[in-house]
Parts: structure tokens; sequence; C-alpha cells
């Protein structure tokens, strides 16, 4: 990297002459390290899936999870340090509690990822600091409907019908091209994000990884963000596998 | 000359130095200051509760008085928390508003830490009576008489707390008015029907909320029944209760307006 040794990355508070930020870039840099996350809109919902790659045989199952609740209509998937992204975490939760003090209502999909977005963004103006190593990938349903923001270490903030981080976030990006959002259903979304979590897994690079899926829908779960059911994972991990093992003959 | 008068300002050292006669604190007395609300202002009546075999029964009317006036007529005394919650109020309203936030709260944390376990009926009844006793300590009560009650893995749960924080559990439990007289008429009918079913304890609760509308002035006839057993909670739409027919006085009544 050309940054490195140039004087221009020991500071958040110090632009490189080309513009840039480098800590910001290296903060980037530690979300592409960690596992692959994609999450889908559909009209009806929203499906998270993460590629939990096991470091250890003696972790325990479901241990480090990458998928958690923010309000009863919100979830979130993390990609980069833990750590930091559990700080994230509670931030989120205490905006929602918040919002639903001062308001009396759910707090909006788009005002909480903004909040978190600005939270964020903080971290990259003052030389004391650093910023958070990871993003946040926020779903729910709200007022509006099914909602999708990506939360970026920089404080960006961006609604999508799908998308992807971490390691093998182009290569995600890719099979969610071909995918028609307004008119897939939510059970159909649910085993494309197992499959495409499947693709994008580098068996040579990364041996064990333990698929998590999330999801909130209007007609499945109620609006209520959850983790899916032990039926429904099975069938849909089964479904990936199948889809690979074709895709390899 | 006009005396100068400092304002405090906040940050500023002298801030909280109550002996400088200037500040802010002297000329208004902290006592003043510091008063709590020592009175409820919409209130609701009794709360009646009582365990049959195989869940939990409670009912309220929907009446919130003003004072002696009936100002509102409709309003649902009983919420859900969680799964396996039910907490009914009696008291001003508005503290039973307050407490539910703080627990829909509680319950919210406890659908996001995921570990699958949730509150349990009694976790949910201490929790609310440490609010309670700690509000009471303040000198600041939420001035509620609060039944909670639930069903959970097979078994009833079923106790009170009120405004000074005070709390028990038992198999019958009933607030305010109900206390005094329905209480003894649920005893006497359980003692004669030890195993009551689900239609039998709704009928007595309906029985009760019936003496109760005949005898305590700030209660009405739309009433609500919840119940807590295996199939979960539910909570009833609001029912009018079967009460003497005041219809026979009406001629009397016709005929003074017509003199």
């Amino acid at each position: 990297m050309t940054s490195v040794g140039s004087g221009y990355d020991l500071y958040v508070s110090t632009y490189s002459p080309d513009g840039k930020i480098f800590q910001i870039d290296y903060a980037n840099k530690a979300v592409e390290n960690s596992g692959t996350c994609v999450a889908i809109r559909t009209k009806d919902g929203v499906i998270l899936g993460v590629e939990k790659l096991v470091p250890s045989k003696m972790l325990e199952k479901s241990s480090n999870r990458r998928i958690h609740h923010i309000d009863t209509h919100i979830g979130v998937g993390i990609s980069g340090f833990l750590a930091d992204a559990r700080q994230l975490i509670t931030r989120a939760r205490d905006e929602a509690k918040q919002y639903r003090q001062v308001y009396g209502q759910p707090i909006p999909i788009k005002v909480l990822s903004q909040r978190i977005a600005s939270y964020n963004h903080v971290y990259t103006l003052y030389g004391s600091v650093r910023p958070f190593g990871c993003s946040l990938i926020i779903t729910g349903i709200d007022q509006y409907g099914p909602q999708l923001y990506m939360v970026e270490p920089s404080g960006s903030c961006i609604g999508y019908f799908g998308t992807s981080m971490g390691k093998g976030k182009q290569a995600a990006k890719n099979e969610m091209e071909k995918i028609k959002f307004t008119e897939i259903s939510t059970r159909d979304a649910l085993k494309e994000v197992a499959r495409i979590i499947h693709t994008v897994h580098d068996e040579v690079k990364d041996k064990d990884f333990e698929l998590e899926l999330g999801w909130i829908s209007m007609t499945e779960t109620n609006s209520v963000h959850q983790l899916v059911p032990q039926n429904l994972f099975e069938e849909a991990e089964a479904f990936a596998k199948a889809a690979i093992e074709e895709a390899n003959q | 000359m006009q005396q100068h008068v400092s304002f405090p300002v906040f940050g500023q050292n002298d801030y909280f130095n109550y002996k400088n006669p200037q500040t802010l604190e002297n000329r208004m007395p902290v006592v003043d200051a510091k008063k709590k609300t020592q009175d409820p202002i919409v209130t609701g009546t009794s709360v009646i509760a009582i365990k049959y075999n195989g869940g939990v029964v409670m009912g309220t009317d929907m009446l919130c008085s003003y004072g002696s006036l009936a100002r509102f007529n409709s309003i649902q005394r009983m919420e859900k928390f969680g799964s396996y919650t039910i907490i009914g109020a009696g008291g001003e309203l508005s503290d039973f508003q307050s407490l539910s936030n703080t627990l829909n709260d509680l319950v919210t944390l406890d659908h996001c830490i995921d570990d699958g376990s949730k509150l349990s009926p009694s976790e949910i009844y201490n929790y609310v009576a440490r609010v309670m006793y700690n509000h009471r300590n303040k000198g600041d009560p939420l001035w509620n008489s609060l039944v909670v009650m639930g069903y959970q893995n097979g078994s009833s749960f079923l106790g009170k707390v009120d405004l000074v924080g005070t709390c028990f559990k038992d198999d019958i439990v009933c607030t305010g008015y109900g206390a005094h007289i329905a209480l003894p008429l649920m005893r006497k009918a359980a003692l004669d029907n030890p195993n009551m079913n689900l239609e039998q304890a709704k009928k007595l609760i309906e029985d009760c909320l019936r003496v109760l509308f005949y005898r305590d002035a700030r209660s009405s006839k739309k009433i609500q029944i919840s119940v807590a057993n295996e199939n979960g909670l539910e909570i009833s739409e609001p029912i009018e209760l079967d009460t003497y027919m005041w219809q026979s006085g009406e001629a009397a009544v016709k005929s003074f307006s017509q003199v």
C-alpha cells in the first residue's frame, strides 16, 4: 500500500494529498477480512445471511453471533470487528428505545440507520479516535414497508434492494444481480441467501463456517425480526448445497 | 438603586452552594421544588383475580374516574407483557402507563438478547415490586395497586403489588374495594368448589364485578376478563354486565319529568 509510511495515515483528522482519509480505508479493510454478510429485500420482508467463520473446532456452536436484534422490528447483520460492532449494536438499541420513549412508536429503519451513520461519522473527525472497524446491514419493517440499509465506517448510509459486505462481497453482488427483487417471494429469497453464502465461501482459505440466517416478514414472522426457524433453515441450507452440487457437475 | 441579581449559570462553581443568599434555590425553597404529586387524578378502581384448575382469570371494569366524575368509560386496565404475563391496574392511570412503558422496554430487551429464555411472570412480578418500592422510597410513589398474573411451564402465577411496594402471592387476589367486597365472596366460592374450571372462574369474576358495580360508586358495568393458561394470554373484548332491570323505575322518572 502506497499510503504506508507516507505519514498521511496516522490520524483520521489528516487528508492525503489526493483527498483520502486512510484510516477510513483501513477500517474498510477490517470489514473485508471478515466473513460475508448478505441481505435481500423482497416486497414482503428482508432476509439476512451471514457466513460465520469458525476459527476453532472448540468453539461452541452459535457463539459469536453476527445477527442481532435491535428492537422487535429491526435486525442487524455485522461484518468486521465483532467488538466494535457490539458497541454500535448497543447504541442502536438505545436509540430505538429512546425513540419509542419520545415519540411513542417504533423507530423507522431509515431514522435508525442515519443515527448510527452519524455516530460512525463522528469517529472519522477527531485525531483522538479511530473509526469503527465494522459495517452494519440494518433490516426491518416499518410504516414504509420492508427496509434495508447498509452503514459503513465512513458514516455513509445507503438503502438497497440487496447488498453484501465482507470477504465475498463482490462475488455475492454478482450472484444477486440475477434476482428480480420486486417479484421474488420471501421463502425463495431465503433459499437464495443461503445459496449465495455457500457459493461465495472460499473453502481453500477458510475451512469451516456456520451459516446464520435472520429474517423479518409481514406474512411469515408478523413483522418481528427473528432467526430463521430450524426446519426452514435446514431446508434452505439443503437447497443451497444441492444447487452448488448441481453447478459443479 | 436596583439590586444586582446574579442567576446561577449551569457549570458555575457555586451552583449548588445553598448558603449563598443569591442562589435560585434559596429564593425558591427546595421543599417546594421537590414536592411530589401526593394524590392520584385519573383513577381506576378494583382489580380481582383467581387461580382456577389450569390457569388464572382476572377481571376489571373499564372506567377511569376523575375524582368522583365517571370521566373515561372505555379504558383497558389490563396489559400483556411478554408471552406469559398480564398485569391489571387500579389507581392512577398515567402511572400505570408509565410503568407499562418501562416494562415494554424490558420485554423488548429480552427479545433482543434472544437466548431462548423469556421473562417469566414471577420475574416481572419481582421487577414491578422493586420499581414500586424504589419510587415509594423516593417519596414519589406510582399510585397503583397492581395484580400480576401469568401461566408458564404448566404453573399458574398470581400476585399483588401496591403503591408502597408491599407484595405477596396468593390464589385469590383483589385490590381496592374488591379486597373488601369481592374477596370474601371469592374465598367462599373457592372453598365450596376447590377445583374450579375456566367457565366457573369466569362466571365468579363476572358475578363479583357485578356486586362491585352495585356497591362501589367508582365502578362501571362495562368490564373485561382476561385469562392466562396453556393456550397463552387472552384479554376479552368489552363485556356489558347484565344488571338489575332499572327500567322498572322508568315510569316514575317519566311521570316526574312530565310534571
